[in-house]
């Protein structure tokens, strides 16, 4: 068995490689081609089921100088869009040939548009995320749209549409969401033994690895970091919300455990675990996978909320994870997190969570202010616990 | 007619809107004696024929929120909903409308507004539509039914995308509808006020079109947005915008005969100078001086992608009474901003050669996603497309703090002197060519010293 200091080795490699080398290799590997997607969510299985590999694309974090990017986008819009055209006009992109823009924001939208005028050649669509949640109306829509998009990368990938490499994908991708869970689980029970950043590497490795793969990949480092001598310190516990698209430098990650507080929950990766539990493997896959999205998805700012019971999730998350208090970490601009940020709060205040708040970037360096302002919450929340 | 005489005048079809619009907002204000409902909804997307069909009255928090912005409270309202905990970073419509709650709701009439029986959410190009909805579902706890309309991401509508729609309405949007109202669904009365509604869309086209005229009797933008109000908001599908409509088309046709210009808050324009197309929402706060920084130039927005937020009608559409759900569905769709960025840059090039317009200048609103992100993309493809200046400019919708006159006014004075030095130097290039083709003509009399 592998070291917790391999796992996270190895992760950390991935998520520094910006140029998608890994892709690359793997493409070489299997002469299949692979599809990135922008975040929240986007059906990695129906990727997975035409043979390709899906991608995850998170922008460019703070490792790439924005030389053309800022080019395209007013100074009030975020930075994802920007890092993530740098990217493709620096050609680390060209081994992507189809993206997939889901309906996150209408900044990841018209990102979608400007990709078709950009790169005519590539394979572009916009992902329409049903915001009815209807089961009969939204179902037919979804898995109409699910069906068009299997069909169209099996086509582009050479691969013969079927029922059984649909489900052989579905059962894949819940594996791969149970070790997520596992991993979130145990961030939540015992948070020292897998701190933040490191159980953050070992998620995103899978924005690039085969899923299968990953499922091994997370459950290895478990076992390995359950295994491992580590010390349990005095901090706060406390849930992150609001990073879900654009990410945070990994830097603010330690910098809020370095604070005092120990991310018991957050929705950096929401996207790998979108949909809850297993989808059932009964009946025509795409079905499923439609129902699945209309009746197991988490609950996000990037959807709609049909039964107003705005930020229920969020108490009982505090709840679930016997968490201190909230954080709300939202990336500058982001129209998402920040609309839905009041909401929230409103629903903490009613239970009496303590909250705090603060926005950023995905190339912030400087991280003293957001530690002062981490380590005052944390240390509220002990006096607040105390008293 | 001198400036101050002409600032006076007020067109028929001016007062004739004042009047819809006042009647509109006294019935709001009546609600507690004739008990009529309330839906609140957003502009692009909007079913007004389907809310007129069942009697009930809406209200556009958009428009509330730019006449607030108009009447100087926006301010106040900003923040107040910041002072709430609303981020700076969004947009400012949700913000004004969310403060404007929250000090007692007076609309912009100056008397308060009823709360909403029910918040129709036609999710219709804009994400913060959502939130904004939901956001006034916890202010005022009262139901929605969400109305998603798929977006033409690949530049289509697909029968998949209709189908959607269609059932929504079917089975969502009527029967909320039915339930608030306690009336059926009347697909007659639907369709008479989609044919009402048809001849009016037919009278607004031939106004919007009438800027091909040179010079131009309209003001695609700034008197744009007053020309698109009635068939934008409450009134479409009623007799009353069919005349306004019919009396706008016929000052513009005299306006056209006698050879004149826009008719703007400072006088009819000056010669036409320059034929801008402009893309964006305007800002509301400095409406005026924003316009006349046109105005003092000569400058005469000819075409204008705001005043197709709520409905592509220049593109052809009309609400088409013999299909009324599968036509409402196809309205919602073919909105401007629910059009892929493609679709937006080749109507804006269209616009370009019909209107022979001189430039695009975009006008890019903070608060306002949907519009701004991929505008600078749309300017550089307009310019290699045409061989046009395109120019930019940023604002905001209602924040004044986003709104720098000197710097608004600087950067449309280089425009259009980007404009002025491209016409000359095209004149120049034309002298140039003439100069080429003369020299080419000219007898050969000393070819290669040799010879
Ligand atoms: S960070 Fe927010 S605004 Fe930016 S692309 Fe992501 S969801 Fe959209
Ligand atoms: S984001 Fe734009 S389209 Fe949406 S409500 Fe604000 S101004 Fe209107």
């Amino acid at each position: 068995m592998d070291s917790v200091d391999q796992y996270v080795a190895r992760a950390d490699a991935l998520y520094h490689d910006v140029s998608y080398r890994s892709v690359a290799e793997w493409k070489t590997r299997t002469g299949k081609k692979a599809a990135g997607h922008l975040p929240v969510y986007a059906p990695r299985e129906i990727i997975d089921a035409a043979g390709m590999l899906p991608v995850a694309m998170h922008g460019a974090g703070d490792q790439v100088e924005i030389i053309r990017g800022d080019a395209y986008f007013q100074s009030y819009i975020c930075q994802l869009p920007r890092s993530t055209i740098e990217l493709a006009m620096s050609g680390r992109l060209d081994d992507i040939d189809a993206f997939l823009f889901p309906s996150t924001c209408d900044v990841i939208r018209n990102l979608s548009g400007m990709w078709k005028m950009l790169f005519p050649k590539k394979f572009v669509r916009y992902l329409d995320l049903p915001q009815n949640f209807d089961r009969k109306v939204a179902g037919r829509f979804w898995a109409g749209e699910l069906r068009h998009l299997y069909a169209d990368l099996c086509a582009l990938n050479g691969t013969t549409p079927s029922d059984d490499a649909l489900r052989l994908s579905l059962a894949r991708f819940s594996a791969n969401r149970r070790a997520v869970a596992s991993l979130m689980a145990l961030r939540a029970s015992e948070p020292w033994r897998a701190p933040a950043a490191e159980a953050y590497l070992i998620i995103r490795a899978g924005d690039v690895m085969p899923v299968e793969e990953h499922t091994a990949f997370i459950e290895g480092y478990l076992a390995a970091a359950q295994g491992a001598d580590r010390p349990m310190r005095d901090y706060t516990r406390v849930v992150v919300t609001g990073a879900f698209c654009e990410q945070p430098p990994l830097e603010l990650i330690r910098t809020l455990e370095r604070a005092g507080c120990y991310l018991v929950w957050d929705d950096f990766t929401v996207g790998a675990r979108f949909l809850e539990g297993d989808v059932s493997l009964a009946g025509d896959p795409i079905e499923a996978l439609a129902q699945a999205f209309l009746n197991q998805s988490v609950k996000n700012a990037c959807v709609y909320e049909p039964d107003g019971k705005k930020g229920e999730w969020l108490v009982n998350t505090v709840r679930d994870t016997r968490a201190d208090g909230v954080v709300f970490a939202a990336p500058s601009f982001c129209d998402p997190a920040l609309l839905e940020q009041p909401m929230l709060v409103t629903a903490l205040e009613r239970a009496g969570i303590p909250h705090t708040s603060f926005k950023y970037a995905e190339n912030l360096g400087q991280f003293q202010v957001i530690r002062e302002q981490a380590g005052t919450f944390s240390d509220g929340l002990r006096l607040w616990s105390n008293a | 007619m001198s400036t101050e005489q002409s600032a006076a005048v007020k067109e028929p079809s001016m007062l004739q809107q004042k009047e819809m619009i006042a009647e509109h907002f006294r019935e709001l204000s009546r609600t507690g004696e004739t008990k009529k409902k309330v839906v609140y909804t957003f502009v692009p997307g909007n079913l007004t024929e389907l809310l007129l069909a069942f009697d009930v009255l809406p209200v556009h928090p958009e428009i509330n929120a730019l006449q607030s912005a108009m009447r100087q409270k926006a301010g106040a309202y900003i923040g107040e909903a910041e002072r709430i905990g609303h981020s700076e970073d969004v947009c400012t419509y949700v913000k004004c409308d969310i403060g404007m709650k929250r000090l007692g709701n007076v609309g912009p009439t100056g008397e308060v507004l009823p709360k909403p029986d029910l918040l129709l959410l036609s999710y219709t190009g804009c994400f913060t539509f959502m939130k904004w909805f939901e956001l006034l579902r916890q202010e005022y706890d009262c139901p929605v039914v969400m109305l998603h309309t798929p977006y033409q991401g690949d530049g289509e509508i697909t029968p998949t995308m209709t189908q959607y729609m269609v059932e929504q309405i079917r089975q969502q949007v009527i029967p909320a509808l039915e339930k608030l109202t306690g009336k059926s669904f009347d697909e007659e009365r639907l369709r008479e006020l989609m044919r009402l509604s048809a001849r009016a869309e037919d009278d607004m086209v031939a106004v919007l079109e009438s800027a091909k005229h040179k010079p131009s009797p309209i003001d695609a933008y700034f008197g744009g947005v007053y020309y698109i109000g009635p068939m934008f908001t409450a009134f479409r599908g009623t007799q009353g915008a069919v005349d306004y409509y019919a009396q706008l088309r016929r000052e513009c046709n005299q306006r056209i005969a006698a050879g004149e210009g826009p008719i703007t808050p400072e006088g009819t324009s000056p010669k036409e100078r320059f034929r801008l197309i402009v893309e964006g929402p305007p800002n509301w706060t400095h409406f005026r001086e924003f316009w006349k920084m046109f105005h003092d130039e000569g400058a005469v927005v000819v075409a204008s992608t705001y005043t197709k937020v709520g409905g592509t009608y220049d593109l052809g559409f009309r609400h088409d009474p013999t299909n009324p759900l599968e036509s409402l569905a196809q309205y919602c769709m073919g909105c401007y901003t629910n059009r892929n960025l493609p679709q937006r840059l080749d109507m804006i090039v269209k616009y370009a050669d019909e209107y022979s317009a001189d430039g695009l200048l975009i006008n890019s609103v903070k608060s306002c996603n949907s519009f701004s992100a991929g505008q600078l993309m749309l300017l550089r493809e307009f310019e290699r497309r045409t061989g046009k200046p395109g120019g930019f400019i940023e604002t905001d919708l209602v924040d004044a703090r986003y709104f720098s006159a000197a710097n608004v006014k600087n950067r449309i004075e280089s425009y259009l002197q980007m404009i002025v030095q491209k016409r000359t130097a095209g004149a120049a290039s034309v002298d140039l060519a003439a100069a080429a083709s003369l020299v080419r003509s000219l007898p050969v009399i000393n070819q290669g010293g040799a010879a």
